[in-house]
């Protein structure tokens, strides 16, 4: 059981009898130094846990909004490497906030498993979500993220069954990443009955917590999603603030109304 | 290395090639993976699916394709006796139906309602048309918005076939990117659709399913040459490569004779050392892209490259995960021709033997043009002729400066 920063939050969370905001951004869009200034500010706008996208070419599990994110950040010279400065850079000021680097393996593969493990948990990072690696396929990298006490965490769809949740759950660490919807990202809405219905069935197999994205886009929707989960993530709709050419100031009011939702859901 | 037994084992229970294959794909695919995996270890097992695949294949796609000594072609180039596996008879033009022909009744046989499929040249969204057209099935055709313009002819095609063809203009908007929005959509629409994936790549069991039924090429060519030659195995195979699904079905039969030499050809572009190619082999390191492991065009930060080729169909920064291996325990020998050669090759095939082949299979011929003069008259060599060049004039005129 690897204790870091991300369990500590959960335990803070549950401790205090509310969810938690999860915000998504993508490394390095639209540049560096602006990206970090968003970063920055998620914090004191009341995220709990940061998701930092890391750029890559061929994002397939993802809509228009983080494909168009990935390639800005990539145009201004985003990469793994990149991703991990920003990080590094996020870290001087901020201990506390858990970071979980959000990707496809690619990326990873080219580094090394062994390498990148050791540099992401040098730049402070608390968990890492690879899309594209399923469990059957996760304990190359695994093994390594162990030895550094990063948690790796697997996500779960409306089409994981019964049968397949224990594989899943075997090398699941940090939260349990259920998929509101069956699509990509920023797609569709998730529908908060059949969220409140999978959570359900999920915690009669784990003791994780859970978080769910994929389909939360409005405060509102945040708020529904964390009356029945322990957190709610948002990508896509913060992603497109960036993409209309917004600085930290109306990003980051939207963010706090996001998280206005989520911390209020269960008063 | 140590040298297997065999080298038709493979893959493994998970799908790997030695280090390649495997499956990459987010979760919310996963069960179905698994569902197609299953629904295809039943079928391969029921005689019927077999009789009614046969059926298909015998009076639709015409097969058996002709195996052609081009005697004119072998006259002039003055060594090896070169044999051309006749893949551009089959109705739609090329190899991709006989894939296309057996996912298509494994989809029947799941109950799936919609089709979607990938294509770069055209041929595999054509032929994935056809079958749909056939059975009366809802068709999504990916295709790059680059393809859409240099493949017009195949455009109209699957839209007269009855297809919806779905442009794609995220990245270079060539056969990758079309792969990734075929994946978008079928995360979207688990239920209803089957993805008929056109090439032996992709998540297990995909390359497997595909090399299998692309087998009946080299099946074939086995029965035909004992015919025509009083022996089953030739000297060597040559076969061009993008996703590698018509080199394999060539390949895949002869790989446990050690005396048939089997040379693959990578599309070289206007040169691997311009970088403007799609040799993943020749030019490319392993990594993961597309649901498996395998050598890939990518730059040291791990993004996947663009990749160059004339031809459309060639142009893809990976390979088949089963070629991968095949590189990396050298069973299989890989080269590459450039853009300017197979345009060379083309013609030449063209004024000799009177047959048009795609751009694709030109690259085949090319090498055979640089290979065949070195070798003894009593060599034989059988090149897959894996599309014909109908859909490939515009391209080839526009590179000679004609104006049709």
């Amino acid at each position: 059981m690897v204790l870091n920063r991300l369990s500590k939050r959960f335990a803070e969370l549950r401790a205090a009898d509310r969810a938690g905001l999860v915000v998504y951004t993508m490394a390095g869009d639209p540049d560096h130094d602006a990206a970090l200034a968003i970063m920055k500010g998620l914090p004191g706008a009341g995220v709990d846990i940061i998701e930092l996208g890391m750029p890559f070419s061929d994002p397939m599990a993802d809509g228009p909004a983080i494909q168009l994110a990935a390639q800005r950040s990539l145009a201004a010279g985003g990469s793994l490497a990149r991703t991990l400065d920003t990080l590094r850079a996020f870290r001087k000021d901020d201990r506390e906030t858990p970071v979980v680097l959000m990707g496809y393996y690619n990326p990873i593969h080219a580094q090394g498993p062994a390498v990148f493990a050791a540099q992401a948990s040098a730049a402070g990072a608390d968990g890492v979500i690879v899309v594209d690696l399923p469990p059957e396929e996760a304990p190359e990298l695994t093994v390594h993220l162990n030895e550094h006490g990063i948690h790796l965490i697997f996500l779960t769809a409306p089409t994981t069954d019964a049968a397949r949740l224990p594989t899943v759950l075997e090398q699941a660490g940090g939260f349990l990443y259920y998929v509101s919807i069956t699509g990509v990202t920023g797609t569709a809405s998730a529908d908060e009955k059949a969220v409140e219905a999978a959570v359900k069935r999920l915690r009669q197999h784990t003791d994780l917590p859970i978080a769910v994205g994929f389909g939360i886009n409005t405060p509102a929707q945040a708020a529904a999603i964390a009356r029945v989960s322990d957190a709610a993530v948002v990508g896509s709709a913060v992603v497109k603030l960036i993409a209309e050419g917004n600085g930290p100031g109306p990003v980051l009011d939207f963010v706090r109304a996001l998280a206005e939702g989520v911390h209020s859901a269960r008063k | 290395m140590s040298t297997p037994n065999t080298f038709r084992s493979g893959p493994d229970d998970r799908g790997h090639y030695g280090i390649h294959g495997g499956r990459f794909v987010a979760e919310t695919l996963m069960p179905l993976i698994l569902d197609v995996e299953k629904a295809y270890a039943a079928a391969q097992a029921d005689p019927a699916f077999h009789a009614e695949l046969k059926h298909y294949l015998t009076h639709y796609v015409g097969r058996p394709s002709p195996l052609y000594l081009a005697q004119r072609l072998t006259d002039k180039l003055g060594g090896a006796k070169v044999y051309l596996k006749r893949e551009d008879l089959n109705h739609t033009g090329a190899h991709k139906i006989n894939n296309c022909m057996g996912q298509i009744l494994l989809a029947m046989r799941m109950g799936k309602k919609r089709i979607i499929a990938e294509t770069g040249a055209g041929q595999h969204g054509v032929a994935t048309a056809t079958v749909c057209a056939l059975f009366g099935l809802e068709c999504v055709i990916y295709m790059g918005a680059t393809d859409i313009e240099r493949q017009a002819p195949n455009v109209f095609r699957m839209k007269l076939l009855g297809a919806t063809v779905k442009p794609v203009t995220s990245g270079a908007g060539t056969l990758k990117d079309a792969m990734n929005d075929a994946l978008r959509d079928w995360v979207a629409n688990v239920d209803t659709t089957y993805y008929l994936i056109g090439t032996v790549a992709g998540p297990h069991p995909y390359p497997m399913i595909v090399r299998d039924f692309q087998c009946v090429i080299g099946e074939e060519v086995k029965v035909q040459l004992q015919d025509q030659e009083g022996r089953a195995n030739p000297d060597s195979l040559v076969a061009c490569i993008g996703g590698g699904s018509n080199a394999m079905g060539l390949f895949h039969p002869y790989l446990d004779a050690p005396d048939v030499r089997i040379i693959g050809v990578e599309a070289a572009g206007h040169g691997i050392k311009t970088g403007k190619h799609a040799a993943s082999l020749t030019g490319g390191k392993p990594g993961v892209l597309h649901g498996n492991r395998t050598y890939l065009l990518q730059d040291d930060n791990g993004q996947i490259a663009e990749a160059h080729s004339i031809s459309a169909g060639l142009d893809y920064p990976g390979i088949g995960p089963e070629h991968s291996w095949l590189h990396d325990i050298g069973r299989v020998e890989y080269v590459s021709v450039t853009d300017d050669e197979a345009m060379e090759a083309f013609q030449t095939l063209t004024r000799l033997e009177g047959i048009i082949p795609a751009l694709e299979s030109s690259h085949a011929i090319a090498h055979v043009m640089k290979l065949a003069p070195t070798l003894p008259k009593d060599h034989i060599m059988v090149i897959n002729l894996s599309g014909r060049g109908d859909k490939d004039v515009g391209t080839v005129a526009r590179s000679m400066g004609v104006e049709l």
